[in-house]
């Protein structure tokens, strides 16, 4: 249980951050971020990973920040999930990603694990990833050729893969501001309170003259990543979202997942089963908040 | 292969200056090279919370920190609770004593720790947040009741002292 060894670096400035991490793809070296560490510290001590050497951005000051920006909240990728919990810009603009913040592990990780690490960490049974997919989250990464914008739908690829290139810094995560008047919710299943959902649902849900103008559900801990759940999204659209109507939602929202992961803790069924009961609960907490 | 770093962390207020190896833990560096023991060292990654520090006076499982990320930090560990001056047992202490809070002790360093955090936030918290707040450590003698009850006895005593 203690890790292999590395060799360690913390450079002060991104700039710096990727030029070596640039300079150590070019020499062949297997060298691998290291932000708040929650989730890569685990793994390194039962050497699930072995890089040869890590890149430690905790020293660079500009990657922790939340401000709001043109319709925006715009998230230093080095930011604490703690800092984005206590956030009251946070929590009045954008209470859908503060309360997954709320749902992630205990306060000890809170402290010290960072926005931007579970985003490019992506762990299919985490938060942020289907929270990212139902609001449409932006990230800014840098790399060697310079700064680009990488929407949710494309971020995401498989387990724990996401689009970033292995010499790219993932820099920011943008969340839009929720519309007023827009319901939300998220709502997860798992053994432990803090422990990683066996499966979970957010959703946000959008009325116009007491009809579903737009609905957004994604389900996590199911698959390899996150998923949009677009046949149940459509379904509600133009419908009064009453309780039969979302009951209705839910049950094709689970039969239309792919076959769920299956381990020791949940079978593939339960999952399905557990997504059906989610989704209706998320969708009767996102309509009554939603005006 | 691997590079030495020089490093200083202020542990308990006492500044200590060491060369380490980087996959050097925070938990094994209080233990290993400062002979401070009374941070335990649990399951080694992140579930059992025995090895909560204060790292800037904010909690965190000293098993997933390496030692150089914790370089010019300040640390408070178990032992940084009793009183220097008078050795008298910290409030927070004397209630685990009194509330019957531990019984092996293997996991109390770690809850009191949290516990410190909780308090200096919240110095009246309710049962739900008490356990909230500890849920990320684990007791397998107590049954978590006579903890609680500890961190309730504890914030009364706090609360008295700091009116007093």
């Amino acid at each position: 249980m203690k890790p292999a060894s590395f060799d360690y670096h913390a450079p002060p400035t991104l700039a710096e951050a990727v030029e070596l991490m640039a300079r150590l793809h070019e020499e062949g070296v297997d060298a691998k971020i290291l932000a708040g560490g929650q989730s890569l510290m685990p793994m390194l001590a039962m050497r699930v990973a072995r890089p040869e050497v890590l890149v430690d951005l905790g020293k660079i000051k500009s990657l922790d920040y939340i401000r709001e920006e043109s319709g925006a909240i715009a998230i230093g990728a080095m930011t604490s999930k703690r800092a984005a919990e206590a956030s009251a810009l946070i929590e009045r603009q954008q209470p859908l990603f503060h309360a997954a913040t709320k749902l992630v592990g205990h306060r000890q990780i809170r402290n010290r694990g960072s926005v931007g690490g579970s985003f490019a960490h992506a762990d299919p049974a985490s938060e942020y990833p289907a929270v990212a997919l139902v609001l449409d989250i932006v990230f800014k990464a840098v790399g060697p050729e310079g700064e680009r914008t990488i929407p949710a739908g494309d971020f995401f690829v498989t387990y724990m893969t996401t689009s970033l290139e292995s010499t790219e810094v993932l820099t920011e995560v943008r969340l839009p501001v929720l519309p007023a008047g827009t319901g939300w919710a998220i709502q997860e299943f798992a053994r432990r309170n803090g422990d990683l959902a066996l499966a979970g649902v957010a959703t946000t849900l959008k009325l116009a003259a007491g009809v579903c103008a737009d609905v957004r559900l994604a389900a996590f801990g199911v698959n390899a990543t996150a998923v949009r759940l677009t046949g149940a999204e459509e379904f509600l659209r133009g419908k009064r979202p009453d309780r039969a109507v979302l009951a209705q939602a839910a049950a094709m929202a689970a039969n239309d997942l792919d076959e769920p992961m299956s381990c020791v803790h949940a079978s593939a069924d339960y999952r399905r089963h557990l997504i059906r009961v989610l989704a209706e609960r998320c969708l009767l907490e996102a309509a009554a908040r939603a005006i | 292969m691997t590079t030495k770093q020089r490093i200083c962390i202020t542990v308990n207020g006492v500044r200590h200056e060491r060369e380490v190896e980087p996959r050097l833990t925070l938990v094994d560096f209080l233990r290993h090279e400062l002979y401070l023991g009374g941070t335990h060292v649990g399951c080694e990654h992140g579930i059992c919370g025995v090895c909560t520090v204060l790292i800037d006076g904010r909690s965190a499982r000293s098993c997933l920190a390496l030692a150089v990320q914790a370089d010019g930090c300040d640390v408070t560990t178990v032992e940084g609770l009793r009183d220097g001056a008078t050795a008298q047992l910290h409030p927070i202490q004397q209630a685990f004593v009194e509330a019957h809070g531990l019984q092996c002790g293997f996991c109390t360093p770690g809850f009191m720790m949290t516990t410190l955090e909780l308090l200096t936030e919240n110095a009246d918290p309710s049962d739900d947040e008490i356990k909230e707040a500890l849920g990320g450590n684990l007791c397998r003698c107590t049954g978590y009741e006579s903890i609680i009850a500890s961190v309730r006895l504890a914030a009364r005593r706090l609360r008295e002292q700091q009116g007093a």
